[in-house]
């Protein structure tokens, strides 16, 4: 994991200061979309050996919620945006 | 000497009698632990991961199920992923109905395992210690002690005296952490976690078991929804029934057959420190953070944390946690800020989405799954490979290892140990 990310509110910044969630790109079922799609969103990880794209929240610094894109093979971090930005991912 | 005769070949099995035999002939006439096999076009079971637990299951495999056309494929070398990685602790000290009796199995077989394997794996039933920093703790342990003596497993609940007994260096009245006392599972441990690679890999060598190393798979062949063989780094190899153990890139394999799994991969680092001289007798664990440690025969304390928290498959974790469980050392033991560490290292965790590890078979009639131990699977190490053996040999579940199924998230029959949800990161 690389030691700074580059928040687009407060530029680079230690990692510490930051919140990890998880992945980014798990879409939010409508309430009926059946059981199999709630066990998917639930449970389901891809787990990329490779790219992936995370939730993390800078709660010691702009207390926003980023879309960090990095590669968990080397942990090199690829960009960091607002999640506002990406809009919502219903 | 005593030898055993497999597969045309003289194994040489190891006692007092032919250490000594051996530096009578100038140590000159010690024989590979195991062979360097060519791979053959098909096996009846390929085991796709030669960690700890796929080694074992070969082993059991071949010794109690009578499968001895197996191969077992390495990406790297035997002992360069978790099972030379952790920190060699052994316990049973499981609350949960579907855990305990599997890991007191476990617990079982390392209390045998010695003598089945004719290798030294330094089993040492030193005692583990949960230290309890408030009432309410307590009560937690109690409750735990409780359901482990309900599952005929033993524990001691001790008192701030007994603990203060055993060992007097802890900081007993650290300011916001003071030590209540401590759960004890005497017959915990440590063991170490090569000699268990290389006992087990030996075992199921010279019971006819192709060990293959440096042999990366990187396809699985399927015919009418059957697994017909791997696509290796060697070339294709085929098996009628396929095995996966591959640990911290499990979600790699299974992405082979389209297969998503309920597993995050996440580094978890571990530390030794210089050579001391004795200190610490057992396994402590500090139960007001995430730090626990033991010493090992060679002197350095063997200690860790908790995982970084965020996904990665790269073997090598952050400063900042590094910190974290210095933190919680020195909170612990005092005396601890004087040492210096020696290495640190990391390892890919298969966290789960409860914490609990899946031994099953999949949507693929012969394909099988061992994944999902977090940072717990050393110590399962024997229970896993002997069940999953089982559920190979026979397509039917051993019945210690039953609640252990892929499915039960689906059915919400998780088996949440530590209570805290589908968030892989904070089991």
């Amino acid at each position: 994991m690389a030691s700074l990310i580059a928040c687009p509110h407060c530029g680079p910044r230690p990692k510490e200061e930051f919140t990890v969630r998880g992945d980014a790109g798990i879409t939010r079922p409508t309430p009926d979309a059946g059981q199999e799609a709630w066990h998917a969103y639930v449970y389901l990880r891809d787990n990329p050996r490779g790219r992936h794209k995370e939730h993390w929240h800078h709660t010691s610094g702009c207390r926003r919620w980023l879309i960090v894109e990095r590669d968990t093979m080397t942990h090199v971090i690829y960009s960091a945006v607002d999640a506002a930005t990406i809009g919502e991912t219903v | 000497m005593i030898t055993a005769s497999f597969h045309g070949e003289s194994i040489m099995r190891y006692s007092a009698f032919s250490v000594f035999l051996n530096a009578l002939r100038g140590n000159k006439s010690w024989q590979p632990a195991w062979r360097s096999p060519v791979p053959k076009n098909h096996y009846d079971v390929i085991i796709v991961g030669g960690g700890g637990h796929g080694l074992a299951t070969a082993y059991y495999l071949a010794k109690e199920f009578g499968m001895t056309n197996v191969a077992v494929l390495e990406k790297g070398y035997i002992g360069s992923g978790n099972v030379g990685r952790n920190t060699t602790i052994i316990r049973s000290n499981y609350l949960l109905q579907g855990n305990n009796p599997f890991y007191e199995l476990s617990m079982k077989l390392w209390e045998r395992l010695e003598q089945d394997f004719n290798f030294n794996a330094m089993v040492s039933q030193r005692g583990v210690l949960n230290l309890y920093h408030s009432d309410a703790q307590r009560d937690a342990y109690t409750r735990r002690g409780n359901a482990m003596r309900l599952h005929g497993v033993d524990s001691d609940l001790l008192d701030r005296n007994a603990v203060r007994q055993m060992l007097p260096f802890l900081d007993f009245d650290n300011a916001r952490f003071p030590i209540q006392g401590a759960l004890m599972q005497k017959r915990g441990g440590t063991v170490r976690h090569d000699a268990v690679a290389w006992g087990y890999a030996r075992g199921a060598d010279m019971r006819g078991v192709d060990i293959i190393q440096n042999c990366e798979v990187t396809g699985i062949r399927r015919e009418n929804g059957r697994v017909t063989g791997v696509e290796t780094s060697q070339g294709f190899i085929g098996c009628g029934k396929l095995a996966l153990a591959a640990a911290g890139n499990s979600t790699t394999v299974a992405d082979m057959v389209d297969m998503k799994l309920p597993i995050e991969s996440h580094v978890l680092q571990a530390f030794v420190s210089e050579g001391l001289k004795p200190f610490i007798d057992n396994v402590v664990t500090f139960g007001a953070g995430h730090f626990y440690v033991s010493q090992s025969d060679k002197g350095g304390l063997v200690f860790g944390g908790d995982i970084d928290g965020y996904n990665s498959y790269a073997q090598r974790g952050n400063l900042a946690t590094v910190e974290h469980v210095a933190e919680a050392g020195v909170a612990m033991i005092p005396a601890l800020s004087r040492v210096r560490v020696l290495r640190s290292w990391g390892g890919v965790m298969d966290m789960s989405m409860d914490g609990s590890p899946i031994i099953d078979r999949t949507h693929i009639d012969n394909l099988y799954l061992n994944a999902g131990w977090c940072y717990g699977g050393f110590k399962a190490t024997p229970a896993s490979g002997f069940c999953y053996a089982h559920l190979i040999a026979k397509n039917e579940p051993h019945e210690t290892g039953r609640a252990f199924r892929l499915d039960r998230f689906a059915r919400g029959r998780m088996i949440d140990e530590k209570g805290v949800g589908a968030q892989p990161n904070l089991h």
